[in-house]
């Protein structure tokens, strides 16, 4: 009776010991954790930009712009319409160009191809860019989100 | 001279240490020349550390610095090219002699038991070797390194559940920015020589402590017939010879080619037409290329990446599994495997850089 006593004590002060190791392991680990997640930093939120004179932009050609902190893809078909994409390749996260010699978008990282309308048609990249809006201000050339 | 070593064997019992030095052996069969490898890694890290160091008392971190700094090492610190250039040359080598001891292991079976920790900490090794050169790669803030940190941690963000915070917390934020190279600079500096230390504290005590591997039928011939060499000093002088050479080849690389800075990174241009990783990564940057977008219903970038992790994962526990080579038995299907992993890094790595 009294070993059995005994050992519910000892069983119990292991519980204690053992809770207490792990709210110890927790109280060093979680600042830790949170101190290596980088804080949100407040972005200024870019709905428009204005790029430039269409009459400055070559036919059959494209640029990267900063829209924000991120590229966007300014293209010029040879026919002298705008279109503009996100620059960022659906597959690996790398930066997207217009190759005029193919009239296609080209991302050299991994030789992913997509169309002018931003459709992924051959290589690894899984999905399409994503549009922007382009429109023409007088001769001014705006490239925004669509909402 | 021999009054210095009295006065510290007095204190530290050196007599004991070259005793117990004397004492190791090293098998001499017609595959010894792979014992080597391992000392020349080894050799090769202590080439980093010392120019490492070097570099760090001039490099400044940062995204408008960091370019700037190693333009400034390169031209006007004296001699700032060539501990630049043995830096990357030795990072390069140090993979490629790493490669060699760890598949030299694999067809010597010296991981069968008992060096199983033995195997297990050089393969934690190689991971933070592959590691140093991954974060090494970005600290000259150049367009290569820029894309290939992009698309190196946008892999790793493709792994589910646990991909997405791993990756922010590698760049320092969502995108690869100066945040990122902050980071990677004090992985390549701090985090990883101070893991690899360790691990490799107790890969040289386990050698010491068990002594060299001997293959199979090495450890099936009779006594008599074995031959051996002391491992102090005869080995070591060997080994001292080789590092040596090693320290020539590494000159004359050096020296006539030097590495090049290339441009610095603009997070605003597109990736340049041509762009390849490192060598040693070459062969995983092909199959991911090739791997269609979708196979299935699975996407393609997951399916490669996960083959490459399981594959690395069953490479990794081979003692664990290879039961066979375990009980002293011959194991061919081990040579077929390893045989098919070394075809498959050179015929990608061909393609690779063919196209």
């Amino acid at each position: 009776m009294q070993e059995n006593t005994q050992q519910k004590r000892r069983d119990f002060l292991q519980y204690i010991l053992g809770g207490s190791f792990l709210a110890w392991l927790g109280a060093i680990i979680y600042p830790v954790l949170s101190y290596l997640k980088p804080p949100k930093q407040a972005e200024v939120e870019v709905n428009s930009v204005n790029v430039g004179k269409s009459s400055s932009i070559a036919l059959n050609s494209g640029q990267i712009i900063k829209f924000g902190t991120k590229p966007v893809l300014l293209v010029r078909t040879a026919q002298g319409n705008f279109k503009a994409f996100s620059a960022v390749c659906t597959h690996l996260d790398c930066t997207v160009q217009y190759k005029n010699d193919l009239g296609l978008i080209w991302c050299a990282c991994h030789n992913g191809k997509y169309d002018l309308n931003g459709r992924n048609i051959s290589g690894p990249p899984p999905r399409p860019l994503s549009e922007y809006r382009v429109t023409l201000q007088g001769d001014d050339v705006l490239v925004s989100k669509i909402a | 001279m021999k009054k210095i070593f009295q006065w510290l064997d007095e204190r530290f019992e050196l007599d004991a240490l070259v005793k117990f030095m004397g004492k190791k052996y090293v098998p001499i069969h017609s595959h010894s020349v792979w014992y080597y490898f391992g000392g020349v890694s080894l050799f090769l890290f202590i080439i980093q550390v010392i120019t490492g160091i070097l570099l760090l008392l001039y490099y400044k971190g940062g995204e408008d610095l960091a370019f700037e700094s190693i333009q400034f090492i390169m031209s006007k610190v004296s001699f700032g090219w060539l501990i630049r250039s043995i830096h990357s040359w030795s990072a390069n080598l140090f993979v490629l002699s790493a490669m060699i001891h760890m598949f030299s292991v694999v067809f010597e079976r010296a991981y069968r038991k008992p060096r199983e920790l033995t195997w297990l900490s050089g393969m934690l090794m190689f991971f933070l070797i592959l590691g140093f050169g991954f974060s090494g790669y970005l600290l000259p803030w150049n367009e290569l390194a820029f894309f290939a940190t992009k698309v190196g941690t946008d892999i790793v963000g493709v792994i589910p559940m646990i991909g997405k915070p791993i990756m922010m917390l590698l760049r320092g934020g969502e995108e690869v920015t100066g945040a990122t190279l902050t980071r990677f600079y004090g992985i390549h500096v701090a985090i990883l020589p101070g893991m690899f230390t360790i691990l490799l504290g107790l890969h040289l005590l386990f050698v010491q402590r068990q002594g060299m591997s001997e293959p199979i039928e090495f450890t099936n011939t009779p006594e008599h017939e074995r031959e051996t060499m002391p491992f102090f000093p005869n080995f070591f002088l060997r080994d001292l010879l080789l590092w040596l050479i090693v320290l020539n080849v590494l000159a004359i690389l050096a020296v006539f080619f030097p590495w090049e800075l290339g441009v610095k990174a603009d997070p605003f241009a597109s990736a340049p037409a041509g762009i390849q990783p490192e060598w040693y990564f070459m062969f995983m940057f092909q199959t991911l290329k090739m791997i269609p977008s979708h196979v299935l219903f699975i996407d393609g970038e997951l399916l490669g990446i996960g083959l490459f992790g399981l594959a690395g994962l069953v490479w990794t526990l081979i003692p664990f599994w290879d039961r066979k080579t375990a009980r002293g038995e011959h194991n061919r299907f081990i040579n077929y495997i390893a045989f098919f992993a070394i075809c498959y890094i050179i015929l990608l790595t061909t393609i690779g850089w063919l196209s």
